[in-house]
């Protein structure tokens, strides 16, 4: 693989008109992703899930470069009717759309032209490979006191034309004091086993709202990870939902860093899997500061030969006195094949400090679905029934409701 | 210096040394010193070629370096590796015939052995350094045949039940400090309770390093045959010195068919001084194995003593029906380092795991809960449930849980919980108000904490614990 990384590398930089300073940057990164490589097993954020393996399973020859000259086609078909909302368009990779309709021109700024910055954690090789060969990295500006009018909708399509290959794509996105983003992310697939590696960074000053609602619902064999980076100023909240389902592997990993007193931070998640899906969500809270708080659900339902992860962590710094941290996984195993690990972690150096975490996982309970049947249900309703109300109970964590209803839409609850 | 010393004894009673010769070992990890230890315990040659085994296997081993608290390179060729009491050559038929400043030493720790001999008390096998030197009331358990001695005397006249158990729950390549142990143990308490025995009385181990610059090396081998019965406690205590001593032993747990093993610990290392210099190395193996069905394995420790313990008594549920529990309370102070927790190894149908652990960290302490509960897809309809609660002094201090759950069976449920939280002003008021001072109270408050666990040890355990986690966390108040 090395040679073939090698090869792509300098067909991209090639046919790209990059910067000095970013070749040169994006050199040193792939430089770092060559020495470390895709990670695997025995490192421990990536314990439960073999990237390495994963991928060598399930991709042949993948390769690092295609071309983002011409333009895609969109299919409109995939753009949500029932809300109105602004676009961003990725096809393949390749921006298409970018569309403010609803809102002041003047209070959202978009920058392409950017200088990359080093990963901000050197154990992440995935980092650097994003780094090494995103071709255009964007960065999105909120400005102050202005709070988008309608969400904002990311589309990553990717279609037939893509088979084998890395797609990477960065984007950041800056809240300006007292603003507030609603961002959908929504992923369609029709292409083949590809590894797509996103990297988010979301930096939440004073007083801002981020509400980030990530879907992948549609049934593909790609292979994604996503970082999403977040940094939170006094009195911020974000928001996060996940809904972790079409893909073949997906790993969503978010960081986020409680920088300001007041801040809180949601993480809510589902895993929805079926067939031989391997899904994965890894979550790092760090309380650096007193007053900051954190809750995060996650719940999975696993069928055939699906597998879950959950790692989950709360670390409070020891400045971070009246820290108040809480997190709850739950899984339904549904069949005989089906595994969910977890790994909710604690790490604490502050005294004056509440936090919690459990964990459960098991069947169905045969006596709610007793129940339901002596109700004139079929064994079958009576299943639909309780995992409905088992993965309800993450859904309605949603505060707007307006996403919320759309989501109860795609997944049929 | 000597009011010092004094005053250093206040905090950790057992720090004394005992002015006893030893015959040691040259220093040094090499064939020689395998074969000198070997000789030293008269041992047959397959036991020789074990020990080799371990010895070629471990070159090939690196030391584990996932743990949280790190620690200085250890170096593995400056410590000796067998320490012998000057005397015990030939074992003593009595205990009359031990030197009069060992038996001193054991008084001093509070395990009078010729006391007990009268006492309606419990049996008790004290190894000293690296070497067993009494074992008391064998009379009595030879009457309904629980085999109660030294390890090395068990290889010479137990060969074949140490050759059928020893290693089979603790491979020879598990993993560095357990390999490391396979080669140079040097003796250790071995018990063999016969079918359908339940034994008269507790059996309890106290295990003391006295020489310098020495490792403690034992292993224990405890085999449950079916439908019995065993209670086993273990104690240990260290002189106060300024270098880090290593303990690495290991500890086999086989339970047959309805057979049930209660093991309990009272660890009481050297923990160092205030600021953290000495104490010992607590690097230990505990695992058991729930061979038959029905059977029971039930780990309970308190571990206060140490600079750095790091450990998991493990359960391996193989038997359909077996239970596996661990309780525990670990308490670090000061400097002390603990990265603790266990494993229970679901492979059964119906088995069932429970964990109990209490976490307390004070001063500049570092304290971690380490566990995995894995359900293997063969292990229908079985259970676990998990609680570690951590309690914080003070903000110089760290806790930490780090859980690893793995299910891979739909008919069964595990449930993990978690908590970190503090003492609160309310009842540490109320208590003061009552009249007791504030160590007191926060005494009575941690002892409550930990009660669940407490409560499962033997009584005349529990009453030590409990003054234990006292003394433990003086001078972490205010």
């Amino acid at each position: 693989m090395e040679e073939q990384l090698k090869i792509d590398f300098e067909k991209l930089l090639e046919n790209s008109n990059f910067s000095k300073k970013n070749v040169e940057i994006k050199r040193k990164n792939f430089n770092d992703f060559i020495e470390k490589g895709f990670p695997n097993r025995r490192e421990e954020n990536w314990k439960f899930s073999d990237l390495n393996q994963i991928i060598s399973k399930n991709i042949k020859n993948l390769s690092f470069y295609h071309d983002l000259s011409k333009p895609n086609k969109i299919d409109q078909s995939i753009f949500i009717d029932s809300l109105e909302h602004n676009k961003l368009v990725f096809v393949n990779g390749r921006i298409e759309k970018i569309e403010f309709d609803y809102e002041e021109k003047n209070k959202i700024q978009i920058l392409d032209d950017l200088v990359l910055e080093k990963p901000n954690n050197a154990n992440n090789s995935l980092l650097f490979l994003n780094n090494a060969f995103v071709s255009k990295y964007f960065k999105l500006i909120v400005k102050k006191n202005y709070s988008l009018l309608k969400p904002l909708v990311i589309y990553n399509i990717t279609n037939k034309d893509l088979v084998s290959k890395s797609v990477n794509l960065k984007v950041d996105i800056l809240l300006e004091e007292n603003s507030s983003l609603k961002l959908i992310e929504l992923s369609n697939d029709k292409s083949t086993t590809n590894f797509i590696n996103i990297n988010y960074n979301f930096d939440v000053q004073k007083n801002s709202i981020l509400k980030n609602y990530k879907i992948d619902n549609n049934s593909n064999s790609n292979v994604k990870y996503c970082f999403n980076n977040i940094n939170q100023d006094t009195n911020s909240v974000s928001e996060i939902f996940l809904l972790s389902s079409g893909s073949e592997f997906i790993k969503n990993e978010i960081n986020c860093n409680l920088n300001g007193k007041y801040a809180s931070a949601f993480v809510n998640g589902i895993f929805n899997l079926n067939e031989t899906k391997h899904h994965e969500i890894k979550t790092n809270i760090n309380h650096i500061v007193e007053n900051t708080k954190s809750y995060q659900l996650i719940k999975g339902v696993l069928e055939d030969k699906s597998k879950a992860v959950y790692q989950g962590k709360i670390f409070v710094e020891s400045k971070a006195q009246k820290t108040d941290g809480y997190q709850l996984s739950k899984a339904i195993l549904l069949n005989d094949n089906t595994e969910f690990n977890a790994k909710p972690e604690l790490e604490i150096y502050a005294d004056d400090v509440k936090c919690s975490h459990g964990s459960a996982s098991g069947s169905l309970n045969e006596d709610s679905i007793f129940y339901l049947m002596s109700r004139g249900l079929n064994y079958q309703e009576a299943k639909k029934l309780l995992i409905n109300g088992f993965l309800l109970d993450v859904v309605e964590k949603i505060t707007d409701t307006e996403i919320k209803n759309l989501i109860k839409n795609i997944i049929n609850l | 210096m000597r009011e010092k010393q004094i005053d250093q004894l206040k905090d950790y009673k057992y720090g004394f040394t005992t002015d006893i010769e030893s015959i040691k070992a040259p220093k040094g990890l090499n064939k020689e010193v395998i074969k000198f230890i070997s000789n030293a315990k008269k041992e047959p040659k397959w036991m020789f070629d074990w020990r080799m085994k371990a010895f070629e296997r471990l070159k090939n081993l690196k030391e584990p370096n996932w743990q949280k608290p790190k620690y200085p390179k250890i170096n593995y060729q400056d410590i000796y590796y067998y320490s012998a009491p000057k005397g015990t050559g030939e074992k003593p038929k009595s205990i009359d015939e031990l030197d009069p400043k060992l038996l001193e030493t054991y008084k001093k720790l509070g395990i009078p052995l010729q006391e007990q001999q009268r006492l309606n008390g419990i049996a008790v096998d004290a190894v000293f350094d690296s070497v067993s030197v009494a074992t008391t009331f064998k009379d009595k358990l030879n009457e309904v045949g629980v085999i109660f001695c030294s390890i090395s005397e068990a290889i010479q006249k137990h060969p074949e039940l140490v050759k059928k158990y020893l290693g089979s729950v603790i491979p020879l390549t598990d993993h560095y400090f357990a390999t490391l142990n396979s080669a140079v143990f040097t003796d250790g308490s071995f018990v063999y309770i016969p079918p359908g025995v339940r034994c008269p009385m507790e059996l309890s181990t106290y295990f003391r390093i006295n020489a310098s610059q020495t490792g403690q090396f034992e292993r224990t081998l405890i085999i449950a045959d079916k439908g019995s019965y065993v209670s086993y406690l273990e104690g240990c205590t260290a002189p106060m010195r300024d270098e880090n001593q290593l303990h690495a032993a290991n500890v086999e747990l086989v339970a047959l068919d309805n057979a049930e093993i209660k093991y309990s610990t009272v660890q009481n290392w050297y923990p160092g001084d205030d600021n953290g210099k000495g104490g010992i190395y607590n690097f230990v193996t505990k695992r058991g194995l729930c061979k038959g069905i029905n059977s029971k394995i039930s780990w309970t420790q308190v571990e206060t003593g140490s600079a750095i313990t790091w450990k998991y008594p493990s359960c391996v549920l193989q038997g359909d029906n077996s239970i596996g529990e661990f309780y525990s309370i670990a308490i670090t102070n000061n400097y002390q380092k603990a990265d603790t927790g266990t494993k229970m190894i679901h492979l059964g149908k119906n088995t069932k795991s429970k964990i109990i652990s209490k976490g307390i960290s004070a001063g500049f302490s570092d304290m971690t809960y380490r566990g995995l509960v894995e359900i293997s897809s063969k292990a229908k309809n079985s259970r676990n449930y998990t609680q570690c609660d951590s309690l914080l002094m003070g903000n110089k201090c760290g806790a930490h849980t780090v859980p690893y759950i793995k299910n891979k069976n739909p008919e069964s449920n595990i449930a993990h919980e978690a908590t970190t939280s503090k003492i609160s002003e309310e009842q540490l008021h109320y208590c003061q108000q009552r009249g007791l001072n504030p160590e007191e109270a926060v005494g009575l408050i941690v002892n409550g904490f930990c009660k669940e666990v407490l409560q499962q040890l033997p009584m005349e355990f529990a009453v030590e614990a409990q003054k234990l986690v006292g003394i433990s966390l003086e001078g972490s108040v205010g």
